[in-house]
């Protein structure tokens, strides 16, 4: 199945009881299956056709402050058009599952691939994840939800566009009895309820907002260890083990590739292929909010020079992978190079060639450290 | 009826608010609240648009509302209540009112899209736009709800407000929607009545209130309840009912006014010649035929 198939099939398992979205390419198909399926009384949930994305976040803000477990998919434009409502569902503590199949930002409209959608809401409180197939799409969202309502922060499960959303691949569809067991129904400690009335939202003085604000960080810090235990139950259930940040075949590596998303799947086939002959070991990080700090300085231990590859730019400043892991480095003093990549922007393709040409730069270029190469430049 | 003017039929019952809100004195939007939740009754929940209905509802730890109570984000009151209405419904609570309250910024402008997909939907939630006619809790700017002819700091004297204000009814009447109500603070009991007709209706609801301002509007505090039966009574603001978008219904208002007395009474109108009054009383006289003879196209009885 498609990577929007997938997306479609795992919010369904979950049995969110408010769904609410907008069309927009690629996510549309996540929208129309899970329309058919409510039409079709596979899933029992109110389906709200809304006219804007952010009418779709905002009903999904309402259903979650009903106590109901809610759901909504997006893509660029729209993304950005709840951003927003990012910052309301996170400051509310309102754990909306958004899955977000990433696109390029317009101007000039283009439908290829980037994460500048999903990386420009950054900073707005909402637990990030990255899948590399549709099997992560799926799993991963089966694990949002239930890291969302644990941690009552809103999650976005993050797709490539069309080189995931669109393609098949063979899926393991889990037994509904083994979701319903891992996924139980949401129990809100905090909801609307006339029987225990509540004011949210309201206004509050400098003292509380910096106190809720900490609250969110350290919260968020905790999540991290949340998503681990979540992990464990995951595999223990469905026999698949995920990690925040993901090596493969670093050990007595030189370089590490660093990536997010389908690159990942590319840069596998690569360090299969020539991983020995060049040195070259991958990271593949698959949570970004909470950045796992830890884990990522672990997975880098013994290696000597990291090559992120950002699929993404912040004008004026570079990949922001590459500053995030930079950051890092410099607090936990592990003083590697790290060298940043774009590529792939605007839904470029990046071969194995590409990367082979990029490490063969990084091998031959001596220090490029502070350095951004543009690949197929 | 008479009119709505009799306190007598005015039952006192439980109050949903608490005193102490943040209203200036003499404000209007409170006294609306007030009648709309007692209307309502205990089993309603509120969302809640930026605007004087956020401000006055006190802040943390400290509200006005005894019923549960969400500020969401500006301009999406609508879709918000209809997630929190569905939300209910799938929990098994779907008797719960769901109260969109929001201003006339939240509602003719900045709110219209989110009100327009949830009325289109026929959304199961009532929608009150308490209208004070400006932006007034950040200091009056005019909105598509300030009528013709009014100072706000955006209008200031040198360039009133010269565009006549938005037919939101109007608006609202192109979706089709079960039940559409124009009300008054200083028509309590009509203004109850219309409320507890519209929670015995299923779908979209929308009651608009006129709720005068003593703050934007310049004129004394004490003046309120005078002031928004004036605009009832000359008609710059009728009440009536409309019926799945079709059908009009006249609500009892007593004899008609003219303008110039409502107009006289606030300072936001100070800056109007002769001339523009004349102007504005036509178009008022215009709107009021047409309302007449939209109720007369119907059976128009009530």
């Amino acid at each position: 199945m498609t990577g929007n198939d997938a997306a479609a099939m795992a919010a369904k398992m979950a049995k969110p009881q408010v769904v609410a979205a907008y069309p927009i390419t690629p996510q549309t198909s996540i929208a129309e299956k899970l329309a058919s399926y409510v039409a079709r009384g596979e899933l029992n949930a109110h389906y709200i056709k809304v006219e804007s994305e952010t009418s779709a976040l905002a009903a999904c803000i309402g259903g979650s402050l009903a106590g109901a477990r809610v759901f909504t998919a997006t893509s660029s434009q729209g993304l950005a058009l709840m951003h927003e409502l990012l910052h309301w569902a996170s400051g509310a503590r309102l754990p909306v599952v958004i899955v977000n199949v990433n696109r390029s930002m317009a101007a000039p409209w283009s439908l290829g691939i980037d994460h500048n959608d999903s990386l420009s809401q950054r900073d707005t409180g909402c637990i990030q994840m990255y899948c590399e197939t549709a099997q992560e799409a799926l799993d991963n969202i089966l694990i949002a939800f239930k890291l969302a309502e644990k941690t009552l922060m809103p999650t976005m499960i993050c797709m490539d566009g069309f080189l995931l959303s669109h393609y098949s691949e063979p899926v393991d569809i889990p037994d509904q009895a083994d979701v319903d067991r891992f996924l139980p129904p949401r129990k809100a400690k905090y909801k609307m309820d006339p029987k225990n009335p509540f004011t949210f939202g309201g206004g509050v003085s400098p003292t509380v907002l910096f106190g809720l604000r900490k609250r969110i960080q350290d919260d968020m810090d905790h999540a991290l260890s949340h998503f681990q235990k979540i992990c464990g139950q995951f595999y223990r259930y469905f026999k698949r083990r995920y990690r925040a940040v993901e090596p493969f075949d670093t050990k007595g590596k030189e370089i590490a590739l660093i990536t997010n998303g389908t690159l990942s799947g590319t840069a596998r086939a690569f360090v299969e292929q020539a991983g020995k002959e060049k040195g070259v070991g991958l990271i593949k990080i698959r949570l970004f909010r909470p950045f796992p700090r830890r884990e990522l300085t672990m997975a880098l231990k013994g290696l000597k020079k990291a090559v992120v590859i950002d699929r993404n730019l912040s004008p004026g400043s570079g990949g922001i992978f590459s500053q995030e892991i930079r950051a890092v480095l410099y607090e936990t003093g592990q003083k590697i190079p790290v060298i940043s990549a774009i590529g792939g922007i605007g839904g470029v393709d990046v071969t194995i060639e590409d990367l082979d040409r990029l490490v063969q730069r990084v091998r031959e270029g001596g220090n490029l450290t502070g350095e951004t190469i543009w690949m197929g430049d | 009826m008479d009119g709505g003017l009799s306190m007598a039929k005015f039952h006192a019952k439980e109050e949903l608010i608490y005193p102490g809100s943040f209203a200036c004195p003499g404000c209007g939007l409170m006294i609306a609240f007030r009648h709309v939740l007692k209307a309502l009754g205990k089993n309603t929940a509120v969302i809640t648009t930026a605007g004087c209905g956020s401000v006055v509802a006190g802040s943390y730890p400290q509200t006005i509302s005894k019923v549960p109570f969400f500020h969401c984000s500006f301009g999406t009151a609508a879709a918000t209540a209809a997630g929190l209405k569905a939300g209910f419904d799938m929990m098994g609570k779907g008797s719960i009112n769901v109260l969109a309250w929001a201003g006339d910024g939240g509602t003719f402008d900045i709110g219209l899209q989110s009100l327009s997909g949830a009325a289109e939907r026929n959304d199961d939630i009532i929608y009150v736009c308490y209208d004070n006619e400006a932006y007034m809790n950040t200091g009056v700017q005019r909105s598509s709800g300030t009528p013709l002819g009014a100072w706000t700091t955006t209008t200031p004297i040198e360039s009133l407000e010269n565009r006549p204000k938005k037919r939101i009814t109007a608006i609202m009447a192109a979706h089709e929607i079960p039940y559409i109500a124009t009300a008054s603070v200083s028509y309590p009991d009509d203004l109850k009545k219309k409320i507890r007709k519209a929670k015995g209706i299923k779908g979209f609801r929308f009651i608009h209130i006129l709720v005068p301002c003593p703050t934007g509007w310049l004129y004394p505090a004490s003046d309120t309840i005078r002031i928004g039966r004036s605009a009832v009574l000359s008609r710059i603001f009728p009440l009536f009912e409309i019926i799945h978008g079709k059908e009009y219904r006249l609500s009892p208002m007593g004899a008609k006014i003219s303008v110039n007395e409502y107009l006289i009474s606030q300072g936001r109108f100070r800056g109007l010649s002769e001339k523009d009054i004349s102007h504005i009383q036509e178009k008022v006289d215009e709107y009021w035929f047409e309302l007449k003879m939209l109720a007369a196209r119907g059976d128009g009885r009530h």
